[in-house]
């Protein structure tokens, strides 16, 4: 690892203001995928600022219709909150099943979320149920926020402090994981709103992304085989040496009616 | 540069200075001499490397020794009082719990996680819990019996 920087700023005024005053800052939530990346010296930014001192950021508050989680909120955190199994229980079983046990007391939502890792799970939440993103400087809608592999439409130093997650009527997620690395081959995030259904689709193409002709057929039934009659297209999914796009394609409506079912029996 | 940092390690306290780019377990085994916490993946996979910061069991090789600071830290070699074994050593050495040990700290702390956050786990329970701890040996047949003896050992103790 090159050496760096440390820097722990108390507020996100602070973390703003190191950031701002770095020549290549870059900010550590959990460090599940930031230390693994600077081992490999995939990365070397010349300040590392860790949010972990700042309390704000690991809030979890509760509206009637939204519920709103920190970023520095951990996968455990999320996991065990009876206010996310109280609102959302969809969400706090994503979270109890990101990566392993030791990995979900470090790794932090909004980590996952600015990271946009394409086999990450939290987008696929984000994104399904049109969450807001909030930051150090505006709100930014999910539908606009994952803009490719890895990328997203934070800007140099903007920070995510919270997202606010709408209260759907039902929801579920299914992934079908990779054994070792626990991360998605194919994940589908279903929720039914009053006004519609919206599913989303992670690791099984270069960034989430919701499906259109799934979300119709849902939404004038909202059962498995609604979704029988339909197929993905595999052209713009990934392929490599753990499933081919074909099968990833399979997989993603596979996990789409599981996810459907699964919401079925939750409701 | 280096950065001062204060923690707990077994309880004693410790105070050092650290480059911000060293790894928690290289701090451990390194600078401390806590050679118990090994090295098998250094990608976050293994679980080889486990130890409990402030009671939470975490990877640390994915931890920065910086992060450590003002922590409360325990290691494998922190957890028998003088020769009484803590109950999950004494489980897995009850039921052979190991073959090479390679693997045998990280799992021990695993299953004292499991202990705190399962009051009794059935067998499927614990087998899903480990999925962050891999054994080459493939010896999670007794890994699996010394864990159920273990929890349960150290839950009775609870209650």
């Amino acid at each position: 690892m090159y050496s760096f920087t440390y820097q722990k700023p108390d507020s996100v005024t602070a973390a703003r203001s190191a950031f701002e005053a770095a020549d290549d800052a870059s900010y550590l939530a959990g460090g599940m995928t930031m230390i693994p990346t600077m081992k490999q010296r995939l990365a070397m930014p010349s300040d590392l600022l860790d949010l972990s001192a700042i309390p704000d950021l690991k809030q979890i508050t509760m509206a009637d219709d939204h519920l709103v989680l920190g970023a520095m909120c951990s996968h455990h955190q999320v996991a065990m909150a009876p206010q996310v199994w109280g609102s959302i229980p969809a969400l706090a079983a994503l979270a109890g099943a990101i990566g392993d046990q030791a990995v979900r007391y470090r790794g932090t939502m909004g980590g996952s979320v600015a990271n946009n890792d394409p086999a990450a799970d939290y987008p696929g939440a984000v994104l399904a149920l049109d969450a807001t993103i909030i930051t150090d400087r505006r709100e930014i809608a999910a539908d606009d926020f994952f803009t490719g592999m890895f990328e997203t439409a934070l800007d140099a130093g903007e920070l995510i402090t919270a997202i606010r997650f709408k209260k759907p009527r039902r929801a579920a997620y299914m992934k079908f994981h990779h054994p070792a690395s626990r991360y998605a081959i194919a994940g589908v995030f279903v929720a039914e709103f009053r006004t519609g259904v919206r599913l989303a689709v992670t690791g099984a193409g270069p960034v989430v992304h919701r499906l259109d002709d799934f979300e119709q057929a849902l939404q004038k039934s909202f059962s498995p085989e609604a979704l029988e009659p339909l197929r993905v297209d595999e052209a713009a999914l990934n392929h490599d040496h753990h499933a081919s796009a074909a099968y990833r394609a399979h997989l993603v409506k596979l996990m789409a009616q599981r996810a459907v079912k699964a919401a079925g029996i939750a409701s | 540069m280096t950065y001062p940092i204060h923690l707990k390690v077994n309880g004693a306290p410790v105070s050092l200075s650290v480059e911000p780019n060293r790894l928690l377990v290289d701090l451990l085994r390194q600078t401390l001499g806590l050679t118990g916490t090994h090295v098998g993946c250094d990608t976050s996979q293994c679980g080889a490397c486990l130890v409990q910061l402030d009671g939470q069991t975490v990877k640390s090789c994915t931890l920065l020794a910086v992060q450590a600071d003002g922590c409360d830290l325990t290691t494998i070699e922190g957890l028998a009082t003088g020769d009484d074994l803590h109950p999950m050593q004494a489980a897995f050495h009850e039921h052979h719990g190991l073959q090479c040990g390679f693997c045998t700290p990280g799992m021990i702390m695993a299953g004292i996680d499991i202990a705190k956050r399962h009051e009794a786990p059935d067998e499927a329970t614990i087998r899903h819990e480990l999925e962050g701890n891999l054994c080459r040996c493939t010896g999670y047949q007794n890994i699996v019996k010394a864990i159920d003896a273990g929890v349960r050992s150290l839950n009775q103790a609870k209650a």
